[in-house]
């Protein structure tokens, strides 16, 4: 057996070992409970952070050191899984993507829940309208014809790039949830769907546009779209999704991408 | 652990706080609002219009109020409303079929609201001269 080594075990984040004093920042969080029957009510929280911390950090102290029965949704922390989109400061944001340093701390930071999905309780709301207007767009590939020469289906760096800015999505819901339509009329098939249907109308390996282009061109479809551009404002990733909306409404009309 | 300090409140409105839009809200949120006013406008139009049919006393009585100051100042609102809807529907045209509408949709809105202030400038001092030279002379 080899002797027993002496492991460094770090105990502080790398803010606090380089010796950088926390401050105190207050959270205004939108709390709902389900099972008291009450309605929402707003309560805050004091916490200690630095200014590299991040709203999902915050959120985290407060549940693990004050408050066990706050509920929120999170997975990978990293702004890849889209699980935390949440309101922050009455804008749609992933909350491990915001930086406290970048907030005004002098005041609350408001959180609460996506607005327009049904609220199940804190901050998580049900993202099932969501999901089932992201089917019925179908997002995946459709080709009746086999490849050319039998194997690959190949594709000019061109005709990649026509779609690019639709295949970063990541379906946290920041969109559809800041649209003013779908608050009103939650039918409305919403920017997500409509940024995931654009990543297969114009793949010129996809044979299914037509039928896409249809579904889209429904009274729930494109034509809801009012060109508010919350949701290009709201995209964690950048995606310019009013833009991609009106280029499927321009294909509606010419009928093909 | 932290102090463990919470107040609570109630939230007001069920919606939580306003959303924080960016100016093509905004410019939606006034687009509908013009739109709704032009809209009661028309039906009011096309009614005191009908009158004449009905009586032309009554068609006259109601025009003539029209003629009033305040009618007179309710009509710059009314261009105003108009102006601002036409600049508006034109841009967000654009934003749909213009291949850089959606690129530019900040500077479109700006530009919109420079040529409605140039256009409301031209007209509203005319306008008001026309309406207080009518009511010198009534
Ligand atoms: S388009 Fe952007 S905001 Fe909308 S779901 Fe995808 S990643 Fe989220
Ligand atoms: S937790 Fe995965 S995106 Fe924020």
């Amino acid at each position: 057996m080899a002797t027993k080594t002496e492991l460094s075990v770090s105990v502080g984040t790398p803010a606090e070992e380089a010796g950088l004093k926390p401050f105190k920042v207050t959270l205004n969080i939108r709390r709902y409970n389900p099972e008291t029957g009450d309605e929402a009510f707003w309560q805050d929280f004091d916490v200690e952070l630095y200014a590299t911390d991040r709203v999902l950090d915050a959120l985290h102290k407060i549940k693990w050191e004050q408050d066990g029965s706050l509920a929120f949704r999170r997975s990978c922390a990293h702004g890849v899984c889209g699980s935390d989109a949440m309101r922050i400061n009455g804008r749609n944001r992933l909350a491990c993507k915001t930086l406290i340093k970048d907030l005004d701390i002098t005041q609350p930071i408001y959180v609460e829940a996506i607005k327009g999905l049904p609220l199940e309780k804190d901050l998580i709301v049900d993202m099932e309208p969501f999901f089932e207007s992201f089917r019925e767009v179908q997002p995946f590939l459709v080709s009746n014809t086999p490849p050319a020469g039998g194997r690959e289906r190949l594709q000019s760096i061109a005709e990649r790039e026509r779609f690019d800015d639709t295949t970063k999505c990541i379906l946290c819901a920041a969109c559809t949830t800041s649209c003013p339509v779908f608050w009103t009329d939650g039918q409305y098939f919403g920017p997500a769907a409509i940024v995931n249907a654009h990543r297969f109308i114009f793949d010129s390996r996809d044979e299914n546009a037509a039928a896409r282009l249809e579904i889209l061109n429904d009274k729930e479809g494109v034509w809801r779209c009012r060109t508010t551009f919350n949701c290009t404002d709201a995209c964690p990733r950048g995606i310019q999704v009013t833009k991609a909306i009106a280029e499927v409404k321009a294909a509606v009309v010419r009928g093909r991408p | 652990m932290s102090n463990g300090q919470t107040r609570t409140k109630p939230a007001k409105g069920q919606g939580g706080t306003l959303y924080r839009g960016n100016t093509g809200m905004w410019s939606w949120v006034l687009h509908r609002v013009t739109g709704i006013g032009i809209f009661f406008f028309l039906i009011e139009h096309v009614l005191s219009t009908a009158l004449i049919r009905v009586s032309p006393e009554a068609y006259n009585a109601v025009i003539g109020t029209y003629k009033t100051p305040i009618f007179g100042l309710v009509e710059v609102g009314l261009v105003a409303a108009i102006g601002f809807h036409a600049l508006n529907g034109l841009r967000v045209m654009l934003i749909d079929f213009w291949s850089k509408g959606a690129k530019y949709q900040k500077a479109m809105l700006w530009i919109a609201i420079v040529i409605w202030a140039i256009l409301m400038i031209g007209f509203t001092p005319r306008h008001l001269m026309n309406v207080f030279a009518e009511m010198m002379g009534a």
